[in-house]
């Protein structure tokens, strides 16, 4: 009889926050899967296989079928393993998850990418924009222990993004884009995410990632601070 | 939790705003159209959708949705006894109708809108084979995804067809302008006769713009440069 954790693969990689989200949710759900590790610097077959129109990881394969990019993998989960909700059941809530989630991909990511390598006033400018997006998000957490209210849900697992790359990258960067002193409700927030035990098992052992992180930045010719 | 009073912030000419349309119209919802004018943002606007303060907003019972394929989503699941399924019912095959409405948007209509914007023949020539290719993906991911019947979501029009379909105006617009085919019958023959169907659908006919009247206000948009 062949394992049920063989049912359900991941194509990821360790200090990608896509990858993580995937195994975060799985972890929720209490599923079972392989993790393939894959070297995104020399895709493999499979990868390249699975993943055909971006050639990115991660890759959720369920019953041999590939699903690719995060959030709509994050959906597919919530759709397939119906224990322990990651999207909230009223459909107004559930829009607004969708709406956070998809602002911290497109607009958060990509402010807060647009801060790395940047010195001087650019650098300043960029950190201002970082930081009036970060404010939608700091007033979506006051009152709440986390964006999905008592548990972690699809915003929180999204937003890992920004307690755990964003922030943790803060020293490397050379600058503290998220300071406690404007954004109190965050912090507050990534403390309840460092308590919580699935967070704990799914995210990049800090030290670790901040030298992958530092090597990074130095083959990109992108100067620490 | 489907009563209460429903209205759509929008533009006759936007893709996005057409999306919701196609949505509402398909669970046969009543709604008032409050569309804005070209120019400047309307106070409901700018207070409904402070983030990003675009259209479409669908507001239902005062409480403001934002984002056209999330609209969409959230029409199929407050109105899911009306009407046909917008999403499809299978978590994978709603997975993939997911992952090809957000190539849509992310790759397919940036490479499009581009050869508006594009400087000079070399550029134009660039964002034409870029769409070129795209499309053809799309031509494949039809017949992935209809197998073998009318839509991308099988029977009835769907969550992927009413994201690419709300394109059709526009790329006639992109498609006169550059006085080149994307859509036609040797290259994406699949979706170009899914194209004649979607616009002919009652749900999609009184809305979808003249392309005249698109086209003008695409030069308003998107003016030449002179020379």
């Amino acid at each position: 009889m062949a394992e049920r954790s063989e049912e359900v693969k991941l194509l990821g990689m360790w200090a990608s926050p896509f990858s993580r989200r995937i195994e975060i949710a799985l972890t929720i759900k209490g599923v079972s899967y392989e993790f393939s590790e894959q070297d995104i610097t020399n895709k493999s077959a499979l990868l390249l296989q699975l993943n055909p129109v971006h050639k990115m990881i991660p890759v959720l394969v369920h019953h041999v079928k590939p699903i690719s990019e995060s959030l709509v993998i994050l959906e597919y989960i919530d759709d397939t393993w119906q224990n322990n909700p990651i999207l909230p059941q009223d459909p107004y809530e559930k829009a607004m998850a969708r709406f956070w989630a998809k602002f911290i991909d497109e607009q958060i990511c990509v402010a807060a990418m647009n801060v790395v390598g940047k010195t001087g006033e650019e650098k300043d400018a960029a950190v201002e924009a970082t930081r009036d997006l970060l404010k939608f998000l700091e007033k979506e957490l006051v009152g709440k222990d986390f964006f999905g209210g008592k548990n972690l849900g699809f915003v929180d697992i999204a937003a890992t993004l920004i307690a755990f790359w964003l922030m943790r990258t803060e020293e490397i960067v050379g600058v503290k884009v998220v300071p406690v002193e404007i954004f109190p409700e965050i912090h507050r927030w990534v403390k309840n995410l460092l308590a919580n035990d699935v967070i704990k098992k799914c995210i990049p052992p800090e030290d670790e990632h901040l030298r992958y992180i530092k090597d990074r930045m130095v083959k990109l010719n992108i100067k620490p601070a | 939790m489907a009563s209460g009073e429903v209205k759509l912030i929008g533009s006759w000419a936007s893709v996005f705003v057409m999306r919701a349309r196609i949505a509402l119209h398909l669970k046969f919802i009543s709604y008032e159209f409050l569309q804005e004018t070209y120019g400047s943002k309307s106070e409901l606007l700018l207070k409904s959708n402070p983030v990003h303060k675009k259209m479409p907003v669908l507001i239902h019972s005062d409480k403001p949705v934002c984002e056209s394929n999330i609209i969409v989503q959230y029409i199929d699941d407050v109105w899911n006894s009306s009407g046909p399924s917008i999403l499809p019912s299978h978590p994978y095959d709603r997975a993939i109708a997911r992952f090809w409405a957000a190539y849509i948007d992310d790759k397919w209509f940036i490479s499009l809108r581009s050869i508006l914007t594009a400087q000079g023949e070399e550029e134009t020539k660039a964002f034409i084979a870029q769409v070129e290719e795209r499309t053809e993906l799309l031509e494949k991911a039809f017949i992935d995804c209809s197998k073998g019947k009318l839509f991308f979501n099988g029977d009835h029009i769907g969550y992927l067809d009413i994201a690419l379909g709300s394109f059709l105006g526009w790329l006639r617009v992109v498609e006169l302008d550059a006085n080149h085919k994307f859509l036609d019958e040797t290259k994406t023959p699949s979706l170009t006769k899914w194209a004649e169907r979607f616009c002919n659908d009652p749900a999609v006919k009184p809305i979808m713009p003249e392309i005249t009247k698109l086209a003008e206000f695409a030069r308003k948009l998107f003016p030449k440069p002179q020379g």
